[in-house]
């Protein structure tokens, strides 16, 4: 066996095992798939004890309109979340190009901007420019708390990647007569973006989550409407926040792994690309 | 901005500066014990604990923090769990932040090399000497960097805590602003306050990895 050819079970943690262990992982595999059903029965006995699994409760998802509402909240997030996803990885490359400038005033600026913003908590971010300038339309104080807090973040990924590049890739551009912008705009940038995609799509992921904060500053987003519906039983079943939080959680989710899907298709798309190129230069 | 020390303000700011310090140091002690339990379970041989370790981290990275205040709050009083409003917000925000901490642990752990580990037992180190002489030791040199990104956002994080009736920072910001100050000088005190927070987190991080750090 050599060294680039270890069995799959070789861990850092453990050696492959032998008949006696895997015996043992057996039984602690028995063990665990017994606590882990218990725990699910336990959870699903305190659900169904409490009447959370009663039919009435449940009766506002078979209306048209709370059908409605539900797809409305959730345009309304997609909506958000597009705009801010938008705005924010324009503002992260106009920030990120500016903490690349070879001026110190600019560079200086944009380093406090994203430090700044960085830092601060988004809710008390959009709370405030809630209060400050969109009293009237929330969305905005939303998108645009998003857009600042996001923006920032995006930035010092697209930095990091540009940085990453090696540095002979830039050197050659400019000693092929290329000037400052060119050398960034067709050399540096598309393969920091190449490289930093996925973690980009991670933070559009975190722009995505950070939408629900929509909720505080009364934005009709989709976990506004979930605590709307909740809030107004229509019956004497009770208030459904259970309900709502089983319905409203997967989409979350699923959206959420969508995006992050869509991540790592384009990691291995882009490992893939950049082995043919290096096999053929070969 | 002298609002601040007018009235009664400064004890509602104090208060609330306390209580975000309290609720943030009580969730990362959460985060962190559940999330090296998690860790332990998503590196462990047997495929069953992997796989739940892997559906919890799943599960709780991808459901905005919002949500699982919101499902604290009001759906485990409907199961008969009644706590404190800031026992609830500790087990959002630890439960949240532990698929982050277990995420950072397993990486990590994942980082030392394979041949540090067959070299530790082939010298007949038992797997309890080689995880806590040689693994973890290098481990936690890796891991530090990325925990001290997870432990700077979390007291952000806690700033929702505050729309679910917990009286931190946030609720301070919302009081000031009924009584009518302005919102500009309002939003200056709590930013220093969140600044100041972050700064000694990011601080206390850099001070372990010097400790810690040795040449390679």
């Amino acid at each position: 066996m050599n060294l680039l050819n270890r069995p799959a079970t070789a861990s850092v943690l453990y050696d492959a095992p032998g008949p006696k262990a895997r015996a043992r992982y057996r039984l602690f595999g028995v063990l665990s798939v017994l606590g882990i059903a218990g725990l699910l029965w336990f959870v699903f006995a305190a659900l169904d004890d409490k009447g959370q699994f009663n039919p009435d409760l449940w009766d506002a998802f078979q209306y048209n309109y709370v059908q409605q509402q539900i797809l409305d909240g959730l345009l309304a997030t997609l909506k958000a979340f597009g705009l801010a996803a938008v705005f924010s990885l324009t503002l992260g490359a106009l920030l990120a190009a500016g903490r690349l400038s070879d001026h110190k005033p600019v560079r200086w600026a944009c380093t406090a901007f994203v430090q700044f913003f960085r830092a601060m908590p988004l809710l008390i971010l959009i709370v405030a420019l809630y209060y400050a300038f969109f009293a009237k339309d929330p969305m905005w104080a939303l998108v645009l708390g998003l857009t600042l807090y996001n923006g920032s973040v995006q930035a010092e990924i697209i930095r990091s990647g540009v940085n990453a590049v090696p540095r002979g890739q830039g050197e050659a551009a400019y000693a092929l007569g290329m000037r400052k912008t060119q050398v960034m705009a067709s050399i540096l940038v598309p393969q920091a973006v190449r490289s930093m995609l996925p973690s980009m799509i991670g933070q559009l992921v975190v722009t995505l989550k950070d939408t629900s904060l929509g909720l505080i500053i009364t934005y009709q987003e989709l976990l506004f409407v979930g605590k709307k519906i909740a809030s107004q039983p229509l019956n004497a079943a009770g208030f459904p926040y259970i309900p709502v939080v089983l319905v409203i959680g997967p989409i979350y989710i699923a959206l959420c792994l969508l995006l992050t899907a869509l991540a790592q298709w384009i990691e291995a798309r882009g490992r893939s690309g950049a082995n043919r190129r290096t096999s053929s230069a070969a | 901005m002298g609002f601040l020390f007018e009235d009664d303000n400064f004890a509602l700011f104090r208060d609330g500066f306390l209580q975000t310090i309290e609720l943030s140091a009580l969730s990362a002690l959460l985060a962190l014990l559940l999330g090296t339990l998690l860790a332990a379970f998503r590196v462990s041989p047997v495929p069953v604990l992997r796989g739940f370790g892997t559906a919890w981290v799943t599960l709780f990275r991808n459901t905005p923090l919002t949500l699982l205040f919101f499902a604290v709050t009001f759906g485990l009083p409907r199961l008969g769990v009644h706590f404190s409003h800031l026992a609830f917000a500790v087990l959002a925000l630890g439960g949240y932040t532990a698929s982050f901490v277990c995420e950072v642990i397993r990486s990590g752990v994942n980082t030392v090399p394979l041949g540090q580990a067959e070299a530790a037992r082939s010298l007949g180190m038992t797997f309890g000497q080689t995880l806590t002489l040689v693994i973890l030791p290098q481990a936690a040199r890796t891991v530090l960097a990325p925990l001290s990104s997870v432990f700077i956002a979390l007291p952000r994080n806690s700033a929702i805590a505050g729309a679910f009736s917990v009286s931190e920072l946030y609720s301070a910001q919302q009081t000031f602003s009924e009584k009518g100050y302005s919102i500009f000088s309002i939003f200056f005190w709590i930013a220093c306050a969140y600044l100041l927070i972050s700064a000694t987190v990011a601080t206390l991080f850099r001070f372990l990895e010097s400790r810690l750090a040795v040449v390679r």
